[in-house]
C-alpha cells in the first residue's frame, strides 16, 4: 500500500537465550523482507552446502566473525539494516549467553523495542526474565516476544497461550509498559513476515507487521527541553563567510524535547537564565526544532557556556548535584572493588568519581536488591556516587539521555559500567529511599 | 475486523501523524553531526580519510556541517593506491579546493619504489594501503581517524563499534571491543593507541544515495553510468586502464557502466548500469539484487573472511 507518510528509523535489539532461534529469525527478517541480497544468499548457500546442511542457515548472515561462524554461536553485537516502503530498522542482534548481558545492555542502550525470543517448548526461563529485567531497566519503550519453535510443539495455541500468560504476568511485575507477543517458526517462516495458515487461531498481526508499527521513540512535545553542549562554534577570522566572524552559537543534538525562538532556558550547572536568540543549522535558521537533530543555539545574553554545560527549559531543570544514586550494569571482568576513583562520562561532561558504597545487588530473578560489598562482570547493582563536579543528572526513568553515564577507568580508558541515575525499575520520580535494604 | 477496532486503528494513526518524528535521513545526519563534533571536541588531532568516493564524500559534506559557520577544523587523508581512476583524484582536488581543507596524501607508489612493499602477483594494491596508512597515523600522530565503513557493507564491519579502538599496530581485536552505550561515547586511548570513528556506520548505501539526492551533492562522474571498454575478469567487469590490461582471452567491449564504489582500479568492477542521474541510481540501488562488494571488489571474494583478516591487522 502506497502512502504519503515521511519514513521512520526504528533501532531494535535482539534478546533471548542462547539456541532460541535469534540468529535464525533475523536471517528470516531480512531474508523474507527481501533484504538479502543474491551473493550474500549464495555465500551462506555455499557454507551450509559444505557442512552438509540441508537448508542454507540463516544464521550465518548474522555470525559475521570467523568464531563465531566455526563455533555456531554469536560472540558480539552485530548491527543488520533492513527497510520497508514506511520504515528503516537497525537491529542490534545481541548474543544470548548469560556471560554476554553486558552486550543486552549495550544493544538495550539504544533501542525503541527489544524483540525478545523464548523457544516454545521450554518457556519463560532465567534468562527470559533476565532479559526482560535489562529491557525494564533500560526504559526500552517496547518489547515484543517472538515466541518460537512454534512448529516444534505442532503449532499448538495452548502452549502459545500458557507462554504468552506467564509473559504478561513477568511485564506486569516488572513495569514493562508495552510487551506483545507472536507465535513464530523462524525456521520455517511462520509469522514472520506473512501470516501463517498452521496457526489459523492467531488472528494477530505477523512480526513483521508489529514492528512496522510501533510508534518510534517518545513523543517530543511531551518532553522538557534538554541539551547537552557539545562545543562552542566561534569561527571568527576562520569563518566561510565574513557575516559570521561574529558568530558563537552552542553546538549539539537536541536531547529530548522541543526548543524555540524565545524560549526561556537554564545553563547548567551555573543556574544563568536567558533565552534562545536563534536556532542554527548549515541549511538555515529554524523557528523550533526538536529531538533528536543536531542544531547550534544562539542565546540572548553572553553568559559563560562550554563542553559539558546542559541547556534546558528554564520552566523544568534539573537540580545540579554531586551525590547520585545509581543503578549500574557492571561491564568489566575486573570487579568494582578494583576501581573506587574513576571517570565519570554523564552527557558531554567527564568528572572524576569516587564509588562511596555499594548498596546491593540486583536479583534479576526476584527483580529484589540484596545485599553485596562488590560487583562483578554482568552484575546490576546499587552505588552511591561522589563527583569532582556538579553534574545536572535527573532520573533515568524520566530522562534516557540526563540520565545515563558511564564509569570508566582512568588509567586503562576502558568502559566499566553503564550507569543510569535513581532506580529505573521503580518508574518515574527518583525513589532513592525504596533502595535502602 | 470489527468496526470499534477500525476506529482505533484510525484514531491511533491520526495520533501517529500529529506525533513529531524526524524524517530518518535528518536523524541520520544529526546522529553522524553529532559523533563529529564529539570527536572534535574531546580529541587533538582528528584526521578523516578522504578518498573521493562516495562515503567519504559524504563524510565531508557532514563535516562541513556539523562545524558551519566555521571551517572543517581537521585536515583530509589520502592513502593513494597509485591504481587511481583519474577522474577521481581529478574530484579530489577540486572537492578540497573547494572546502579550504589541507589533504595529507601517503603514497603506496612511495613504499613500492622504495622496496618496503612488494607488488602482489595478483596485483590488487587494496591491501597494501594498511603500512602507509599506520605510517602516516604515527607521523602526524592523529589520535582519531573518521573512516567512511558502514555497517551494511560487510559483515566483520557489522560488528565494528562507531569509536573502534586501535593499539599501535592498528589492530582490531574483535573480540575485545568496549561496549558502546546510548549515545556515550568512550574515546579514551593512550599514547601511540588512536581510535578510529565511523561516522556512517547506521547508514546503508541506499541511504547515501537517497542522502545525495536531497542534499545535491557533487560525485565523481563514474558512479553515473557512461560508456567504457571494459573487459570480463572473474565475473567482473574492469576498466581498460594503465594498471589494468586484458590477458589475451579477454576481450574489450565498450559497454554502459557505472562504478559502486570506487578504489583500486585494478580490481574495482564496474556495474552496467542506465542510471545517469542520481535519481536513476537511487531506484537502481532500491532494487538491486548484489552487494555493493559483492558486485565491485575481487578482493573481498578471496575468503569468507578477507575483510575482518585485513581489519585485524590494520586496515579500514
Ligand atoms: N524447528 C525449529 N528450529 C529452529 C527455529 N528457530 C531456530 N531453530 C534452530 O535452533 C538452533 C539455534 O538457532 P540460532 O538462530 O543459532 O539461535 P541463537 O543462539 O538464539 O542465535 C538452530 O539449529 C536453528 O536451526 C524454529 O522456529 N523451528
Ligand atoms: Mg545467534
Amino acid at each position: 500500500m502506497p502512502t504519503t507518510h515521511q519514513p521512520t528509523l526504528l533501532r531494535l535489539a535482539t534478546a533471548g537465550s542462547v539456541d532460541d532461534g535469534k540468529s535464525t529469525l533475523v536471517g528470516r527478517l531480512l531474508h523474507d523482507s527481501k533484504s538479502v541480497l543474491a551473493d550474500q544468499l549464495d555465500a551462506v548457500e555455499r557454507v551450509s552446502r559444505d557442512r552438509g546442511l540441508a537448508h542454507a542457515d540463516l544464521a550465518l548472515l548474522t555470525d559475521g566473525l570467523r568464531a563465531e561462524r566455526e563455533q555456531g554461536i554469536t560472540i558480539d553485537v552485530a548491527y543488520r539494516y533492513f527497510a520497508t516502503a514506511d520504515r528503516s530498522f537497525i537491529l542490534a542482534d545481541c548474543p544470548g549467553h548469560v556471560q554476554y548481558t553486558r552486550n543486552t545492555v549495550t544493544g538495550a542502550s539504544t533501542a525503541d523495542a527489544v524483540v525478545l525470543l523464548v523457544d516454545a517448548r521450554k518457556g519463560v526461563l532465567e534468562q527470559t526474565r533476565r532479559h526482560l529485567a535489562v529491557a525494564a531497566l533500560l526504559r526500552v519503550p517496547h518489547v515484543v516476544v517472538a515466541v518460537n519453535k512454534i512448529d516444534l510443539v505442532n503449532f499448538d495455541e495452548g502452549v502459545y497461550r500458557k507462554v504468552a500468560a506467564d509473559l504478561a504476568s513477568v511485564a506486569s511485575d516488572l513495569g514493562l509498559p508495552d510487551l506483545r507477543t507472536v507465535p513464530v517458526s523462524a525456521l520455517e517462516g511462520d509469522n514472520v513476515v506473512d501470516h501463517s495458515s498452521r496457526t489459523d487461531w492467531y488472528a494477530g498481526p505477523s512480526l513483521l507487521e508489529i514492528l512496522e508499527d510501533l510508534p518510534v521513540a517518545d513523543d517530543p512535545s511531551h518532553e522538557e527541553f534538554r541539551f547537552p553542549v557539545q562545543l562552542t562554534l566561534r569561527p571568527q577570522e576562520a569563518a566561510r563567510d565574513a557575516a559570521h566572524r561574529e558568530y558563537r552559537g552552542y553546538a549539539g543534538q537536541i536531547a529530548s524535547g522541543v526548543v524555540r525562538v524565545g524560549d526561556e532556558v537554564v545553563v547548567l550547572p551555573s543556574g544563568r537564565r536567558t533565552t534562545i536568540a536563534g536556532i542554527d543549522t548549515a541549511d538555515g535558521e529554524l523557528a523550533e526544532a526538536f529531538a533528536p537533530r543536531s542544531v547550534s543555539l544562539r542565546l540572548t545574553d553572553d553568559i559563560d557556556v562550554a563542553r559539558g554545560d546542559l541547556i534546558a527549559a528554564a520552566s523544568s531543570a534539573p537540580e545540579p548535584t554531586r551525590d547520585l544514586v545509581a543503578t549500574v550494569c557492571w561491564l568489566s571482568d575486573v570487579p568494582l572493588s578494583r576501581h573506587t576513583r574513576v571517570l565519570l562520562k554523564h552527557t558531554t561532561r567527564t568528572t572524576r568519581a569516587i564509588i562511596s558504597a555499594v548498596d546491593g545487588v540486583l536479583d534479576l530473578d526476584t527483580v529484589q536488591i540484596v545485599p553485596a560489598e562488590d560487583l562483578g562482570l554482568n552484575d546490576i547493582g546499587r552505588l552511591r556516587i561522589r563527583t569532582a563536579e556538579p553534574i545536572a543528572a535527573e532520573p533515568y526513568a524520566r530522562h534516557r539521555r540526563t540520565g545515563a553515564f558511564l564509569l570508566i577507568d582512568g588509567q586503562s580508558g576502558q568502559t566499566l559500567a553503564a550507569g543510569m541515575v535513581g532506580d529505573p525499575l521503580a518508574g518515574e520520580g527518583d525513589h532513592a529511599d525504596e533502595w535502602d535494604i | 475486523m470489527t468496526t470499534t477496532e477500525t476506529v482505533e486503528k484510525a484514531e491511533a494513526a491520526e495520533q501517529a501523524e500529529s506525533r513529531l518524528t524526524l524524517d530518518y535521513l535528518d536523524t541520520l545526519e544529526s546522529e553522524s553531526i553529532h559523533i563529529f563534533r564529539e570527536v572534535a571536541a574531546e580529541f587533538e588531532r582528528p584526521v578523516l580519510m578522504f578518498s573521493g568516493g562516495k562515503d567519504s564524500v559524504v563524510m565531508l559534506h557532514l563535516a562541513a556541517k556539523a562545524f558551519w559557520p566555521g571551517p572543517v577544523p581537521f585536515p583530509l587523508l589520502h592513502v593513494d593506491t597509485g591504481h587511481n581512476f583519474p577522474e577521481v583524484l581529478a574530484y579530489r582536488d577540486r572537492a578540497v579546493a573547494e572546502k579550504g581543507v589541507r589533504l595529507e596524501v601517503a603514497k603506496v607508489q612511495d613504499y613500492i619504489d622504495d622496496g618496503r612493499l612488494f607488488d602482489r602477483t595478483d596485483g590488487t594494491r587494496n591491501p597494501l594501503q594498511t603500512q602507509p596508512l599506520l605510517d602516516a597515523i604515527a607521523e602526524h600522530r592523529f589520535d582519531a581517524v573518521f573512516g567512511g565503513g558502514r555497517r551494511d557493507e560487510e559483515k566483520a564491519r557489522a560488528k565494528e563499534r562507531i569509536f573502534s579502538l586501535r593499539d599501535e599496530f592498528g589492530a582490531w581485536d574483535p573480540r575485545n571491543q568496549r561496549p558502546e552505550l546510548w549515545n556515550l561515547y568512550n574515546g579514551r586511548h593512550r599514547p601511540g593507541e588512536h581510535v578510529r570513528v565511523f561516522p556512517v556506520s547506521n547508514w546503508t548505501e541506499l541511504d547515501i544515495w537517497r542522502y545525495i539526492a536531497r542534499e545535491g551533492i557533487d560525485l565523481p562522474e563514474l558512479y553515473y553510468a557512461h560508456q567504457r571498454e571494459v573487459f570480463e575478469r572473474e565475473g567482473m567487469l574492469l576498466a581498460v586502464g594503465p594498471v589494468s590490461q586484458p590477458r589475451a582471452t579477454e576481450t574489450v567491449v565498450t559497454k554502459q557502466v557505472r562504478y559502486r564504489t570506487v578504489g583500486d582500479m585494478s580490481c574495482t568492477g564496474a556495474v552496467e548500469s542506465d542510471a545517469v542521474t542520481v535519481e536513476d541510481v537511487v531506484v537502481e540501488v532500491a532494487a538491486t539484487r548484489l552487494t555493493e562488494r559483492g558486485a565491485t571488489r575481487a578482493d573481498d571474494r578471496i575468503s569468507e573472511a578477507a575483510m575482518e583478516d585485513r581489519k585485524k591487522e590494520g586496515y579500514f
